[in-house]
């Protein structure tokens, strides 16, 4: 061991030493082999850590030191939107009445849950401009395949068996591929053309008899918005094809453009970027899907509706695709969204979405003359430079940035999209200030300026971060995934 | 536009537009096409202080009926456990919980450390060489479970027992559904999987064979008979199970167990209305490079420091786009972090002792019901739930029992019509002799 390695958990573990304190048992015991067959009662036990609870709390404040939320610093996360997480969402979602109620509780016992619900959904019809909404699936990747799940439904419903095809632009998140081809459909691929859009040609091209959908994300992931969108429309409608929405850059355009009057027929949100559930290190997310009237009886069931004064889960939906997750999808994420969305009303959901725009095209002009800029107009909420003029130097897009980590920042999304080469994707969210966003500029042209005097210092970074770059190669030829006692 | 959340001035606005050169925000979306552009405002409700919202939310909770004032007998898949209150406590750091997935390995280490903890304590409990960094939920990993059974036989049938819980097959079935393979349920035999019926089921286009256990009526399967039938025909042994049960039960992995998953809700995570909870996924080392989802691994830098990373990425979404056998991205991270620290506050000895609880407390809870004239159906062994037949509809109990500040069993007829006026009773470590006493008292009023 290093001497500056974090001790694991199992490492400090001593036998006899305990960080439980359980219920009495109060019942008359029985002798537990009479309970159980020979050979199900456990031989050996699971060895798990035996700590004190001191032991656990400093162990695990330990670890959070050795991680950075948004809490912690700048997080320009490209596609990410990594705004401040309220902290309100976190004591309504800890109320008891939400966070300890069962799932299969008597609908009577649980109207509050369920009028919460029904109006989140509510709230996310006009926010979206679509007909219906379904809270159920758990994450945006589970979005993406519950709504073409939908759209297969809606297809075979009308005979039409020969729509196999999902169209994806070539900038499109890895998400929707893999949704596609989850769902049961062959993915096709769309270009870009020399402004970052969607080539109408080629798209043109590419539509046809067995087209099912095509996925976009609008503004898409170079921060464009994609303005011929009303003729992108009429093109994979003219086909027979369904139109849907990746929301993960919904921050973009709230109040501005509603994906229902674009001419898209399903949506998925990611609750946990635009409506701050937070990110959690990579979960739970939550990713309720929208849809136009046309695709409203394929929804999941149960569907959450209103009968006069009372709240209940509608099971009797014949045509539903059925069901996508147990239970009515992540509540508890839903739930701070929720309270999200009502601290900040209609003039607070607008001016998140002009601010977060405001500077991210503040950043992108500060940024401009130090950096390639691949597309040069106006962005939405986040913005793409390239790395090509400083990998001449020698310095790649990768060690920008880690030597961004010196500074004691998360690094903006690196190599993403895929059709920009060193491309850096930036995305500042309304929740910052200009002191902040001038302060990682100020960095990034100091970077910038490194790579022209003293690329060393940033080949080599970071400097300042408890362990160095990782061997990831000897990672993933020899894993190691799990604790092995000596 | 003042909000506590919003730091931008008039001030930064104005020289914000100076640089961009622009005169007015409105400028920056003048590429949406006009016939597209949203006018005014949401036609949603107006924002609210922080304590008024405090004020109308808690009045909105207050309306359900809430686990910690009521004493609950229900489970089915989600239970009511003791949750070391540390645990929260370490959720509550903000390091962990505003942090994204951890891409950057130098600046999360802290959140890498924790899920490869993670994942060596599920496999400690499950019996298998690797579990990956976390699923949704015990249905979708389960589903998960079966596609990567079809796809790593290249068979298009599996194989679900009837007892396995009724919510997850149907998710199973959707999964199936978009990879266009075929789903068949094995009966249930006095509450376990009928080893005949499977035996004549299980043929050489079997992907994989997935049982629960406990299953969904607390039972246990006879998972030795069950491997047998499975591997014969060299199909999947898949196990869904709860982890807690774990702690006291032989692990699937002791039974040649191929894919183990299930939901780590018992350990410290919320009920929630049913969710995020947190799914697991663990394989043999065959499978490792076929898991869905993150796994971290250990490594080092280049001065010999531990560190951990994300790894086999080559195996995801980003990385393989439409080549991807898995679309999931987003996992349940904070989620597994919980289910951590209440496996560590349990300890090698707690997590048996609790286990043992539930036993021995589902056990007494069976005894006394009978002796107020209830009938256990299905009996035999099991972890801690059983099943209890009613002479009234167990909705109509359920409804009765609330009024007393019970939360009833589940309505076994929702699922099942052959057991309507069925009720599957939880009996958890929580229950005290007094509660579980009360229940069995106006269970049998209402029996009588």
């Amino acid at each position: 061991m290093h001497k500056e390695d974090q001790a694991l958990i199992f490492e400090l573990s001593k036998r006899g030493r305990v960080g439980y304190s359980l219920p009495e048992m109060d019942v008359p015991e029985v002798d537990v082999s009479e309970l159980l067959p020979e050979g199900y009662l456990r031989a050996e036990e699971a060895e798990l850590p035996e700590v004190s609870e001191l032991d656990i709390m400093r162990h695990y404040t330990a670890l959070s030191k050795r991680n950075h939320g948004v809490d912690s610093g700048f997080y320009p996360l490209g596609s990410c939107t990594m705004k401040y997480n309220p902290k309100i969402n976190e004591n309504v979602a800890r109320f008891n009445g939400f966070a300890h109620i069962h799932p299969l509780q008597d609908e009577s016992s649980v109207q509050g849950a369920l009028e919460l619900m029904y109006d989140l959904q509510e709230h996310l019809i006009e926010i979206t401009g679509m007909d219906e909404v379904t809270l159920q699936p758990a994450a945006g990747a589970h979005g993406e395949w519950t709504g073409l799940m939908m759209i297969r439904a809606y297809h075979e419903a009308n005979g039409d068996t020969k729509r196999t095809k999902v169209i994806v632009p070539d900038s499109a998140h890895g998400t929707n591929p893999a949704s596609a081809t989850v769902a049961g459909f062959e993915t096709v691929t769309v270009k870009s053309n020399e402004h970052g859009l969607v080539d109408l040609e080629d798209l043109r091209n590419v539509v046809g008899e067995d087209t099912a959908a095509l996925m976009l994300t609008n503004p898409n992931t170079l921060g464009l918005f994609e303005e011929n969108i009303v003729e992108m429309a009429e093109i994979v409608h003219g086909a027979g094809g369904k139109l849907y929405y990746d929301g993960a850059n919904l921050n973009a355009v709230l109040s501005k453009a509603r994906p229902g009057d674009m001419g898209f027929d399903v949506v998925h949100l990611n609750l946990h970027k635009t409506f701050t559930g937070p990110h959690g290190g990579g979960g739970p997310g939550s990713g309720p899907v929208g849809v136009k009237e046309d695709l409203i009886p394929f929804l999941p069931k149960p569907v959450v509706t209103k009968q006069g004064d009372e709240y209940v889960l509608d099971y009797n939906r014949p045509h539903s695709i059925g069901r996508v997750k147990p239970y009515y999808g992540n509540f508890g994420i839903n739930v701070r969204a929720y309270t999200y969305i009502r601290s900040m009303g209609p003039d607070g959901l607008k001016a998140v979405t002009e601010y977060a725009v405001l500077n991210a095209n503040y950043m992108m002009r500060r940024l401009a003359p130090f950096y390639d800029l691949p597309f040069d107009r106006h962005c939405k909420h986040e913005f793409v430079l390239s790395g090509k003029r400083q990998k001449k130097l020698g310095v790649r897009t990768l060690d920008i940035a880690k030597r961004l980590l010196d500074f004691g920042y998360h690094p903006p999304t690196i190599y993403f999209p895929l059709n920009v080469e060193e491309c850096i994707m930036i995305e500042p969210t309304e929740t910052e200030s200009k002191e902040t966003l001038d302060a990682f500029c100020d960095a990034m042209i100091q970077i910038a300026k490194e790579a022209e005097e003293n690329p060393e210092i940033v080949q080599e970074a970071p400097h300042s971060t408890v362990v160095g770059r990782l061997d990831e190669t000897t990672a993933a030829r020899k894993p190691i995934l799990r604790y092995q006692k000596l | 536009m003042k909000h506590r959340y919003l730091p931008m001035t008039e001030a930064d606005q104005k020289e914000m537009l100076d640089t961009i050169g622009v005169s007015s925000i409105q400028e920056l979306f003048d590429d949406i096409p006009k016939s597209v552009q949203f006018k005014g405002n949401y036609n949603i409700k107006a924002a609210k202080s922080e304590s008024a919202l405090l004020k109308e939310l808690t009045r909105l909770a207050n309306k359900n009926a809430d686990l910690k004032s009521h004493s609950s007998f229900l489970g089915a898949g989600v239970y009511d456990h003791y949750m070391p209150v540390i645990v929260d406590h370490v959720l509550s750091r903000s390091e962990f919980y505003t942090a994204y997935t951890p891409y950057q390995p130098e600046i999360s280490q802290g959140e890498l450390q924790a899920i490869f903890e993670f994942q060596t304590m599920i496999c400690e409990l499950t019996g298998m060489d690797v579990a990956n960094s976390s699923m949704y939920d015990g249905g979708t990993a389960l589903a998960e479970a079966a596609m990567l059974s079809a796809g790593q036989t290249r068979r298009k049938k599996v194989l679900v027992s009837s007892a396995v819980h009724p919510e997850s097959k149907e998710v199973v079935k959707m999964y199936a559904k978009g990879q266009y393979i075929e789903v068949i349920e094995v009966p249930q035999k006095d509450g376990i999987t009928d080893l005949e019926a499977l035996q004549s089921m299980v043929d050489s286009d079997t992907a994989a064979v997935i049982v629960q256990y406990p299953n969904f009526f607390g039972r246990l399967e006879p998972l030795a008979e069950i491997e047998e039938v499975a591997h014969e025909q060299k199909a999947m042994f898949v196990v869904s199970s709860n982890p807690l049960a774990l702690g006291a039960l032989t692990p699937p992995g002791r039974f040649g167990a191929d894919i183990v998953v299930g939901d780590a809700q018992p350990f410290g995570i919320p009920t929630a209305f049913g969710g995020p909870h947190c799914g697991y996924f663990a394989v043999t080392s065959k499978l490792m490079r076929k898991v869905p989802g993150r796994l971290v691994g250990q490594t080092t830098d280049d001065e010999g420091r531990r560190g951990f990373v994300l790894t086999l990425q080559a195996r995801e979404q980003h990385i393989r786009r439409d080549k991807a056998t898995s679309n999931i991205c987003s996992n349940q991270a904070l989620n597994a972090l919980a289910a951590s620290v209440a496996m560590t506050a349990l300890g090698r000895k707690g997590v048996k002792e609790m286990a043992l609880q539930n036993i021995q407390k589902a056990h007494y809870a069976k005894k006394v019901l009978q002796e107020k004239g209830l009938e256990i159906v299905f009996d035999g062994p099991s972890f801690n739930e059983f099943v209890v037949k009613v002479s009234n509809p167990v909705k109509e109990m359920n409804q009765a029992l609330l009024q007393k500040g019970i939360i009833g069993g589940y309505d076994l007829g929702r699922d099942y019509p052959e057991l309507e006026q069925h009720m599957l009773v939880a009996v958890t470590e929580l229950r005290t002799k007094e509660e579980i006493d009360t229940f069995a008292q106006e269970m049998g009023d209402f029996h009588a």
